[in-house]
């Protein structure tokens, strides 16, 4: 069924008699050519791209739970490619343009809203840092534009620009950034991926993989064994728990990352302010909602939930520069668990198994590179070689001093 | 969190900094002839595990002392704290 503003008004005029399910319930087949472990965003987008763009047959999609039901519905939904690293920018602004097409390309409206992003800066240091990475946005083709503080206030007269310790001094803007609404790109994609034939398996956990001689041969599950050619692993927070399965140790700690939405008020805030020195950021939802966040709690977790510490920090933070959120009450926080990697970019290549493939890493930085993330690793899983902008984010980069460290880290994922 | 401090007693984990797995006690032996492959290791590979993790804490706001903890990465309860001092002498570092 293809959706449209007519389709919408005739089924007004009948009922909504006619609107049909988005996608098939799949009970699991015996052997399949791709199987992609994870439902959410990423391995839906991989399952459409590999049968639409790639034009494989034969792929399943197996979910522990039911699709969109991690970190796709747990994200802050902002989308952006302001990235300073050869490794990166070119993959995220590739990701950019598949989002500014996205909703044409699937048929379904995924509420993509280019709201623009700002970048705070408080010193002559971090303007420098800011128009160097503003640079090499332009040179990949993205937009960047340095404002002024009068600029800043221009659109958002509300921010607090005198702050004793971070007086807002300029911020670097991408106005092709924005927010997307988080679930419909996991329904879009998977009503996308139905239509090509995959087949979505949702309260079907995998268990384990049956590897003979160094290759693998399919997966086992709550629901039985799945054979498959090639399986491909696309479970960002629980990539260890999943890899170790394979006897894998990954380059990745897992982290609680906590987020919040106020109630809904009235429009107030017309796109996302980071304030990366105060370890917060916010939008405002299309229904109301001010939806913020900051810094990771910093400790290995699984648990979903985060503690105070972090809630008193965001919310200092939030008050630091944006004095009226203290009016707002909040309406619900959450947790969601992040593949802290060991330089702060992902991974998407093969494993030491033949024909086992993975994808993780991605930091709490994977919403934004959904679309992406699933174009380049179909490419992978096709042609069995990375697509020509996700060449860097491979395994061995750690052992070969090939690392990709935005934020000049180190091996301390917790800094990332 | 409370992190139950063996000198100090009850403190916020706030007044501490997170450095990761326990394991990063014992530092590979840079002269051996896989010393190499065993920093990689040490360096970036990690287990990662859901449920029991012995991780080590520094006690920045507070005495600077480096404390193991044994916590669960599904729940956050802490089931015992000592000094990473004990640790590594009874382990073999530092003899």
């Amino acid at each position: 069924m293809r959706y449209s503003g007519w389709k919408v008004i005739k089924e007004a005029l009948t009922g909504h008699r006619g609107w049909g399910p988005a996608w098939r319930d799949a009970t699991p087949q015996a052997q399949y050519d791709y199987v992609i472990i994870g439902g959410g965003g990423h391995g839906l987008a991989t399952a459409y791209y590999l049968a639409k763009q790639f034009k494989q047959s034969r792929i399943a999609v197996v979910e522990k739970g039911w699709i969109g039901g991690g970190n796709v519905g747990r994200n802050t939904t902002i989308i952006r490619s302001n990235y300073l690293l050869d490794g990166n920018e070119p993959f995220y602004e590739f990701s950019l343009k598949l989002w500014e097409g996205l909703e044409q390309e699937l048929n379904y409206n995924a509420m993509v809203s280019q709201r623009g992003i700002l970048n705070l800066i408080h010193s002559d240091a971090q303007r420098d840092a800011f128009t160097r990475r503003g640079n090499a946005m332009i040179l990949n083709g993205a937009d960047a534009e340095l404002l002024s503080t009068q600029q800043i206030l221009d659109r958002y007269p509300f921010l607090n620009v005198n702050d004793a310790r971070f007086p807002i001094k300029g911020g670097l803007a991408q106005h092709r950034g924005g927010t997307v609404r988080h679930d419909a790109v996991a329904w879009g994609y998977a009503r996308g991926a139905d239509q090509c034939g995959v087949d979505i398996i949702q309260n079907c956990e995998v268990t384990g993989f049956r590897i003979e001689n160094g290759t693998v041969k399919g997966v086992e599950t709550s629901r039985g064994f799945i054979g498959a050619k090639k399986v491909a692993a696309c479970v960002a927070g629980s990539s260890s728990r999943l890899m170790e399965k394979a006897g894998m140790r990954l380059p990745i700690e897992s982290h609680v990352l906590q987020a919040f939405v106020s109630e809904g008020l009235k429009p107030v805030l017309p796109g996302v302010i980071t304030f990366g020195a105060g370890h917060f950021y916010c939008s405002q939802s299309d229904k109301g909602g001010l939806v913020f966040g900051g810094d990771i709690d910093g400790y290995n977790s699984y648990a979903q939930r985060g503690n105070l510490p972090v809630v008193e920090d965001v919310a200092e933070g939030g008050m630091a520069i944006f004095p009226m959120l203290g009016r707002a009450r909040l309406l619900r926080m959450w947790g969601g668990i992040m593949d802290m990697s060991m330089d702060g970019s992902p991974i998407i290549d093969r494993t030491h198994v033949d024909g086992l493939y993975f994808n993780g890493g991605w930091c709490y930085g994977g919403f934004k590179a959904t679309p992406a993330s699933g174009y380049a690793y179909a490419h992978l899983l096709a042609t069995d070689r990375p697509h020509e902008t996700a060449t860097a984010y491979r395994f061995d980069r750690f052992a070969k001093g090939r690392m990709i460290d935005e934020k000049g880290m180190g091996n301390q994922p917790n800094l990332h | 969190m409370i992190i139950n401090h063996p000198l100090l007693g009850p403190r916020d984990a706030a007044e501490f900094v997170y450095k990761g797995d326990a394991a990063l006690i014992h530092r590979p032996d840079g002269m051996a002839p896989d010393a190499l492959e065993s920093f990689i290791e040490y360096g970036y590979l990690r287990d990662n595990p859901a449920g029991e993790h012995r991780e080590l804490w520094f006690h920045e706001q507070g005495d600077r002392s480096w404390l193991v903890v044994s916590r669960n990465t599904l729940t956050h309860e802490i089931t015992s704290v000592e000094l990473a001092r004990d640790v590594a002498r009874r382990e073999g570092r530092s003899k």
